[in-house]
């Protein structure tokens, strides 16, 4: 379970937001929407513990994350911007890399690439993939990350439309097998499960 | 913000208090400066005698010294408010170090310039690889490290964070500079003793030290502050901008 | 955790095997590096001889900070930075991996050619022995501390000449004490005493650094 006490957030001299206060149960999905600039990529760095806040208290499973640093990222999965795959590496090594600590046999690994649609690609170097392969890629990890909760920044961008499909099957399958979800997008969500959407515009200082 | 209430001078902690205490401070010291200054060099250029061994040149050493000292100083003063700024986040201390660092690299570099002049009459040559010159021309690079690392950084949170924890770096590794360097200095049998040990001290040197070292605190504390002062209208502004932009 | 561990070592040295050519390009830099202080100076063997500590020393100096460029900024450019910083693993710990690959690849290749540099400054048998032993305990340690300048300065525009200036006061303690352990060998003094503070400074370095580099990395992440 996770909890936000009275996160508060500064970027630049600016207060981007304060008093933020969430809690997400097991199975439950937050939706952060905002305008650009509100802050949304900031709060969920900060909820993973790369940005550090100007006041406020993140728990997980009523454990303080930053004292309890190593659980709390044994149970967390990140995707930012950027696609967290090396370019020289191919496919199932940065899948493999992708998953850490994780002990994944090939053929997970090569399932995992035949559902993202990279099955061919699998052993071509990522440099050679397009923008929507590669972040397909990074999104591979999902399907085999034993990760609770799920924070995403912006998981849609660059996917076709059958890649949202996919994205979004992944994501239902992921909140009905109690795992917990935040993420933002500037997208109207078209997943059928219901998520809380939390607006940043209405969390001013 | 409660624990600024519970320590009286910590008020100052926020910009807003300190903005007019420093107004009141600045023209204070800076007239305390000069007077210390004209006191000072007063008597070091004309009423202190003569040095036995270097004449009327060992005189640049009321300018060395006290600018010599006050360069490591400010850096341990920086390195003090660096801790704080890092640790406690406090925004006030930050823009001390910001504030200081030029002023000690000015310093630093008079101690240099002084040393050289120094050291043309006295062992015939501008420059002397000794232990005190060389952890001073160190010290110039720690200081120009420090404001060449804020600069670069364009973010200033993490420009002021970064140059903090390079300050407090520094601040471990000063004492090892220093001392591997009078080692170093010793292997080469360089210079036997630098500089300023070279005269021996009258009660009138002494007192126009003192006095040229006051003078010098003195000065630091006007120029810091006002240029503390400055930093906070200029971060302000910043601030302004910044919130204007994301109401639009 | 181990296993996560050895992961991380084998991916830095796989990533290695993909671009040799960065590697050759920090040695052969090295070589040119040394060979300038001859040409710079005077050829003259004795001089040489003297002048051979410093110059392998600079340049192994200059070489390691070249180097350290490549640890952080492709993982900060392509996001792989902050997946290692999410790790549940302590991150100095991890951070002590990825340093002890660095050098392992950059680092030891200088070491090994010291011998060869060492013949081109006519150095004899035992003082070979000796710059090269004062190289395998150094350049971990200029690895170690590089480090910390690599991690506040990554992603800069302008990092190149600036990282120089930010390690320079740091690293002069270990130049100092690594040429004169082979200066002061060359004139038979005995350098027990150089070798014993330098590997107390490494172990002080191993222990130490990754903390401080996990501080400097979290401040640029932030």
């Amino acid at each position: 379970m996770l909890e936000i006490e009275g996160l508060a957030v500064e970027r630049e001299e600016r207060l981007l937001f304060s008093g933020l206060s969430v809690k997400l149960s097991a199975g439950e999905g937050l939706h952060i929407v905002g305008k650009n600039g509100a802050g949304k990529t900031t709060l969920l760095r900060a909820l993973c513990g790369l940005t550090l806040p100007a006041t406020g208290v993140i728990k997980w499973n009523d454990q303080d994350v930053t004292e309890f640093r190593e659980a709390f990222c044994s149970d967390l999965l990140y995707l930012g911007h950027k696609n967290a795959n090396k370019t020289e590496l191919n496919c199932r090594e940065n899948l493999r890399l992708a998953l850490g600590i994780q002990t994944i046999s090939d053929e997970e690994v090569g399932d995992a690439l035949h559902e993202a649609g990279l099955g061919m690609l699998s052993h071509l170097p990522t440099r050679f993939l397009s923008q929507g392969q590669q972040r397909r890629l990074s999104l591979a990890r999902l399907l085999l990350s034993k990760a609770t909760l799920w924070v995403l920044d912006e998981p849609y961008v660059a996917l076709d439309y059958k890649a949202i499909e996919w994205l979004d099957s992944i994501l239902e399958r992921h909140l009905k097998n109690k795992g917990l979800l935040v993420l933002t997008s500037h997208q109207t969500l078209t997943m059928s499960s219901t998520i809380r959407v939390l607006n940043l515009g209405e969390q001013h200082a | 913000m409660s624990a600024a209430r519970r320590i009286p001078w910590m008020k100052y902690a926020s910009a807003s208090n300190f903005y007019p205490l420093a107004n009141r401070l600045v023209p204070l010291f800076m007239g305390l400066a000069i007077i210390l200054a004209v006191i000072g060099l007063y008597i070091g250029f004309f009423v202190a005698p003569e040095d036995y061994q270097q004449g009327n040149s060992y005189r640049i050493m009321f300018l060395h010294v006290p600018a010599a000292w006050m360069s490591m100083f400010i850096y341990l003063l920086l390195a003090m408010y660096a801790i704080i700024s890092l640790v406690w986040r406090v925004k006030m201390a930050d823009i001390m170090a910001y504030s200081l660092a030029p002023t000690g690299a000015m310093f630093t570099f008079i101690a240099l310039l002084t040393g050289a002049l120094w050291g043309r009459p006295t062992w015939g040559t501008y420059w002397i690889w000794d232990a005190r010159l060389t952890s001073e021309l160190l010290l110039l690079f720690l200081y120009l490290g420090y404001m060449g690392l804020y600069s670069a950084i364009p973010d200033r949170q993490r420009a002021s964070r970064a140059a903090s924890f390079l300050a407090i770096v520094g601040v471990v590794n000063v004492p090892i500079i220093y001392f591997s360097v009078i080692w170093w200095n010793t292997l080469h049998q360089g210079s036997s003793f630098s500089v300023s040990e070279g005269a021996s001290m009258t009660s009138d040197m002494l007192s126009a030290l003192l006095l040229m070292a006051l003078a010098c605190w003195a000065y630091t504390i006007a120029v810091v502050l006002r240029r503390a002062q400055a930093v906070i209208l200029e971060r302000k502004k910043v601030a302004l901008w910044a919130s204007q932009i994301s109401k639009k | 955790m181990h296993k996560m561990l050895w992961k991380l070592f084998s991916r830095d040295m796989t990533l290695f095997m993909h671009r040799k050519q960065d590697v050759v390009t920090v040695l052969g830099f090295f070589l040119i590096a040394v060979a300038l202080f001859p040409l710079g100076i005077s050829s003259d063997p004795e001089l040489l001889k003297t002048i051979a500590p410093g110059a392998v020393w600079i340049a192994a100096l200059f070489s390691t900070v070249l180097a350290l460029d490549r640890l952080f900024s492709e993982d900060l450019d392509d996001g792989t930075l902050e997946q290692q910083m999410l790790m549940p693993v302590p991150i100095a710990l991890l951070l002590l991996v990825r340093l002890i690959a660095h050098w392992v690849i950059t680092g030891l290749p200088l070491v090994l050619l010291a011998p060869l540099i060492g013949l081109q400054f006519g150095l004899s048998f035992d003082e070979i022995v000796i710059l090269t032993l004062s190289l395998l305990i150094g350049t971990p340690i200029l690895v170690l501390l590089g480090a910390i300048g690599a991690a506040l300065t990554v992603g800069l525009k302008s990092s190149g000449g600036l990282v120089t200036l930010l390690l320079l006061p740091l690293y002069v303690p270990i130049l100092i004490l690594g040429t004169s352990a082979v200066s002061s060998s060359m004139h038979g003094v005995d350098v027990t005493a150089h070798f014993s503070l330098m590997g107390a400074a490494l172990l002080v370095s191993l222990v130490l650094s990754p903390f401080a580099v996990a501080t400097a990395l979290k401040i640029t992440l932030d």
